[in-house]
This record gives C-alpha cells, sequence and structure tokens, in this order.
C-alpha cells in the first residue's frame, strides 16, 4: 500500500501535498488523482489547487477553514485515491516544423548529440510525452521524457524573445512556448496551434495528464492543420 | 460613462484588483496588488467591494482627469497627493468633482499608493479579473502599465455612499469614511518581516536556518512585482538548492543556489524549481510591497496560530472602515470615524446619512419613473 502524503506549510493560506521528490509517472498520477479528488468533495475553505510534479499546493481561505480541518480532509480524500477516476488522457497533436528559421538551435544540438539533424528529429517525435504539470508561465507544459540521447543544456544566456510556438528542448525536458517571452532553452521547431488563448476558458489547449505527440509537417502543412 | 484620463502615467501605473486566482494550474500568474490591504482599505473607502479593481502607483504618481463626479480614496505609499493643485488627505473618502485633476507632488514614504473610484475601474475581465500582467500582457489596460491619453472606463454601479457623498451644492453629513489614525501603517525604512518556515525548510543546513533569523538583510533594486530581492549572509543547503518543480504562493521565500532569499510577490510564477526556506505571513506582504531598495529586513519566525490571529485582526481593522458591501443596498449605515481623532463618529450623524440616502433614493426612483 502507498504511504500517505507529507503535508507541509506554505504560509497562512497555502499547504503542500508531497507524495514524493521524484518525476515519475506514478507519483504525478496520484498527485493528479488528488487534486481531482478533491476538486469533486468541493472542500470548503479550498481556493485553488496546483498539481506539480510530485505534490500538489492546495491554497485555502483561513477565514473558512483551518489547517486542521484541510488535513483531515486531504488524508481522508488521499485513502480513497485508488477509487478516483481521474478524467481521460487525450492525446493531442502538436503538427511541428522542425529547423531551419523555426529551430535556429537543430543543427547545433546534432552536433553536440553526435547525431544528425534527421535523427534529432525523428528522436523528438518518436515518442508521447505526458503533461505532468504546467507552470512557470501562463499554458507552458513541462512534458518530462526526453530521451537523454538528445539531452543537452540550456543556452548559456537566454535569448531576450522567443516566438511564441517554438519547441524547446533542455535537459530531459521538451516544452512549447505559450506566448513570446525570454528564454533558455534550445529551440528545434514550431508549431501554429495557440497553446494558450486568453479570451478562452480554460484558456490552455492542454492540461495536466493530458499526453502530447509532435508531428512533422512542413510549415504549409503545419499552418493548414492548424489555422491561425 | 465616467471615465478616467490620463494625462501623464507615472513610472509604472497599473490597474490591479485581488488577483487572477483559479487559473494557477494553467501557470497564469495570480498578479493583483502587491499591498492587499491598502488596496481593500482604499475600495472600501471609495464604497466598492474589496475586489474592484483601482490603480496601483509605483513611486512616482500619475495624472489623472475624472470626467464626472465621483468618490476617490488614495491609500498605501504617501506620494503627497493632490486635487486640482491642492493637498488631498490619504486614507479617507475624498468627493471629487467632474473635471478634478488628481496629481501627486513626490514619494514621501513607502513605494506603492493605490487610487480607487467608486463603481471600480471597468477595464474588461479577463480569465476573472481585471488585474494586469504585464508579462503575461494580460488584463488590466492592454495588458501594459498606463500611459498619456489612456482613458478608462469606471463601473457604472452607484452605492449610495458614493451619491450621498457626491450630493450638490454640498455634501450632507457625514462627509467621509476614514481610516482611523492608529490603523494607518507607518512605513519606516527597517522591516520585521514574519514568517511561517516550510515548505523546504529541511532543505536548509541548521547555521542557515539560525542566520536566516537573526540577519539583517538588505533589498536590492532588482525587486519587482515578481520578488522582493534581497542582500546578506547567505543561506547554505545541506545538499542542493533545487528541487523538482511545485507550486509557489504569495511569500514564499525561494533561496537560489547562492544563497539569497527572494519573497515571491503578486506577479510571481506559478510554481517554481527553487528550495523555499519559509513564508511571509499575509499581514506582512503589506510591509515588503512598501520597501523600497535599500531597505533592511530580519525575518522572525511565528507560528501558523499566530499567523492566522494577525489575520483576523487586520479584517476587523478593514471592517471597521466600512462595508465591503456590494452596490444599491441601502442597509445599516456604515461606521464612520472623526479623521482628525480617530473616534467614531456621534450617532447623529447616522441620522443625517440616512437622510441623505433617503435623499438620492428618491431622485433614483424620480429617474426610474422617467
Amino acid at each position: 500500500m502507498d504511504v500517505a502524503p507529507r503535508i507541509l506549510i506554505a504560509g497562512d493560506r497555502a499547504l503542500v501535498v508531497e507524495y514524493g521528490r521524484a518525476i515519475d509517472e506514478a507519483t504525478n498520477r496520484r498527485v493528479r488523482a488528488l487534486t481531482s479528488a478533491l476538486a469533486a468533495r468541493a472542500v470548503a475553505g479550498v481556493v485553488e489547487l496546483v498539481p506539480t510534479y510530485a505534490s500538489a499546493m492546495v491554497h485555502y481561505d483561513p477565514t473558512v477553514t483551518t489547517p486542521a480541518a484541510l488535513q483531515e480532509a486531504i488524508l481522508e480524500a488521499d485513502r480513497h485515491l485508488d477509487d478516483v477516476a481521474l478524467p481521460p488522457s487525450r492525446l493531442i497533436e502538436v503538427p511541428t516544423v522542425y529547423g531551419g528559421r523555426f529551430g535556429p538551435d537543430l543543427d547545433a544540438v546534432a552536433v553536440e548529440t553526435g547525431l544528425s539533424p534527421r535523427e534529432v528529429i525523428e528522436i523528438h517525435h518518436g515518442r508521447d510525452y505526458l503533461v505532468y504539470m504546467m507552470g512557470f508561465m501562463a499554458g507552458f507544459p513541462y512534458l518530462g521524457g526526453l530521451s537523454p540521447r538528445i539531452a543537452v543544456p540550456r543556452l548559456p544566456s537566454p535569448r531576450t524573445k522567443v516566438p511564441a510556438g517554438t519547441v524547446g528542448i533542455a535537459l530531459e525536458q521538451t516544452g512549447i512556448y505559450p506566448t513570446d517571452s525570454p528564454g533558455g532553452w534550445r529551440l528545434i521547431g514550431w508549431t501554429p496551434l495557440r497553446i494558450f488563448d486568453a479570451t478562452h476558458d480554460p484558456p490552455v489547449l492542454f492540461e495536466a495528464g493530458d499526453r502530447i505527440r509532435f508531428v512533422p509537417m512542413t510549415e504549409a502543412e503545419a499552418r493548414q492543420h492548424a489555422p491561425a | 460613462m465616467r471615465r478616467l484620463e490620463i494625462l501623464d502615467g507615472g513610472m509604472f501605473t497599473t490597474v490591479q484588483d485581488l488577483g487572477r486566482v483559479s487559473y494557477q494550474r494553467f501557470g497564469v500568474a495570480v498578479s493583483g496588488a502587491m499591498d492587499p490591504f491598502a488596496l481593500r482599505a482604499a475600495n472600501r473607502l471609495a464604497g466598492n467591494p474589496d475586489s474592484a479593481a483601482a490603480l496601483e502607483i509605483t513611486m512616482t504618481g500619475p495624472e489623472l482627469r475624472v470626467s464626472a463626479d465621483a468618490v476617490l480614496a488614495v491609500t498605501g505609499a504617501d506620494m503627497a497627493p493632490q486635487l486640482d493643485g491642492r493637498p488631498i488627505r490619504m486614507w479617507v473618502s475624498v468627493a471629487v468633482s467632474a473635471g478634478a485633476v488628481l496629481s501627486f507632488a513626490g514619494l514621501r514614504s513607502g513605494m506603492r499608493a493605490y487610487v480607487a473610484i467608486d463603481g471600480g475601474i471597468d477595464v474588461p475581465v479577463v480569465l476573472g479579473s481585471r488585474s494586469t500582467s504585464t508579462r503575461a500582457a494580460l488584463g488590466g489596460f492592454e495588458g501594459r502599465a498606463l500611459r498619456a491619453g489612456d482613458v478608462l472606463p469606471i463601473g457604472e454601479l452607484r452605492t449610495h455612499f458614493a451619491e450621498a457623498l457626491c450630493h450638490k451644492p454640498s455634501p450632507p453629513l457625514p462627509p467621509r469614511r476614514g481610516v482611523p489614525r492608529q490603523s494607518i501603517p507607518v512605513y519606516t525604512h527597517d522591516h520585521i518581516v514574519r514568517v511561517v518556515l516550510g515548505p523546504q525548510d529541511d532543505a536548509f543546513t541548521d547555521a542557515a536556518l539560525q542566520t536566516f533569523q537573526t540577519a539583517v538583510y538588505t533589498m536590492t533594486a532588482q525587486s519587482d512585482r515578481i520578488g522582493c530581492r534581497f542582500q546578506g549572509p547567505a543561506l547554505s543547503h545541506r545538499e542542493s538548492a533545487d528541487i523538482v518543480s511545485d507550486g509557489t504562493t504569495l511569500g514564499s521565500i525561494q533561496v537560489s543556489g547562492d544563497g539569497m532569499p527572494i519573497v515571491l510577490m503578486a506577479d510571481r510564477g506559478t510554481t517554481g524549481g527553487y528550495t523555499k526556506i519559509a513564508t511571509v505571513i499575509s499581514v506582512d506582504l503589506a510591509r515588503l510591497a512598501q520597501a523600497v531598495p535599500g531597505d533592511r529586513a530580519r525575518f522572525q519566525v511565528v507560528s501558523l496560530d499566530d499567523a492566522h490571529r494577525l489575520l483576523r485582526t487586520e479584517q476587523e481593522v478593514l471592517d471597521a472602515i466600512g462595508s465591503a458591501g456590494p452596490g444599491r443596498t441601502a442597509g445599516v449605515p456604515d461606521q464612520v470615524f472623526d479623521e482628525d481623532s480617530g473616534a467614531p463618529l456621534a450617532a447623529s450623524a447616522w441620522t443625517d446619512l440616512a437622510d441623505a440616502i433617503d435623499l438620492t433614493s428618491r431622485k433614483e426612483r424620480h429617474d426610474d419613473a422617467r
């Protein structure tokens, strides 16, 4: 049987429910099951639930509930975690244009890893990626599980502007920049999909628990696949 | 429609409310007022609910013209506010006439001032909030700081309180709401910042935990709405400064590899990959929001119970200013304080206010009948 999570104090309005300290799918699944269960139970005083890799942050209103009452509700939900039906994981295809002006670091990554650019592309799109969590900036998906064969360090100094939709890699992670922003990841491709749109609710194309498949295309194909 | 015309944007003036909650799981920053106490006080003084949007002004004030009669309140940092060139008081309700120009002579204490106007700043609600996130170019007025030429809509919903205060030729008694003197924060350059330890205090050496609670840290010029950065004795980690990214909250004290504490503030990212030694308690966030670079801070550990008790006391202070209630319900008149003595005004004043409210109601009925 799984051990109960550790509950940590994060100030006077939040608790952290920690299921582990490593990135793995089983731990992440428990985190998402807990936030689903707490959301379904509509626990009084819970303001917001934020699942991350291995823990969930529970933001609460201390004028409505107490940490003790909340802890009890969390542990109660945890005891029934196996009964939680997680929302079905969607597989979302991301049309991706690799290399050239869309992926200015592709050739350098190839050189550093001793592969050809084509091999880097094949390794990158050759597996599906779990969206472990979202954070850092609006709509940014943390995708774990990049092949160690194409794991490269971040740029020594970040670019001041990375265009929205750019696909980057850094260490054993890959991600997509949701909006124009500074960024230090190595840029290997681009998608015309709008992955963050504040005029929609929810404002994101995918959520924690979904899986992403990068599908290589030419620019024309990609734009047709995902009209702007 | 009532409008607020920006004649000069000041250094960094943005529209803020209590923040964008419920979207952190998508990575959307909360934003909102850096000093939620001053924002809520300003809103109550203007007769608004706590959640109304107001202006947050940083270091140097903007210049604004109000297109119609309104009730204003200025709280937070003292930037010597003026109405048509004449000094006005802070932390009280101020009735202003159409065309009046609000300006600021210069920063005297604190860092951020708030201007609330009755009805609230009515920019579009984006993902549940009117707050500006300049980093994401989201919310507020076009997702950015204000500049000359911008025109902000003011909410149409007027309270009886605001209408009574704007009554012509002169407002009937009592003139306004005020924060009692003893409840107005005094902004100094030395701060005791109270914290609750965790969530990753166990990642630090015993010596670091000791240093954290005794050393004096100086706020650096790199501080902004994302975080207040401090310089001082380095805090050593037992093993690593890095953790698997987890959630952050307002006041999280992040310590990265260089050992320097950063207090995460309104525009922080929703998650982060550095250890967090402690969290600033809610009532002391205002102190940090009002600190200027060069200010000194000492972190003092308190219990979670103390933090919650202090929060209840702060709520009582806000409730004493007046109701944060919604719109057009007359209800029980709000507590009104004499602005000089800080004492509640005599009961006879309530009758006058009630009369004033009644007057406005009659006028409304008349208007409705047309």
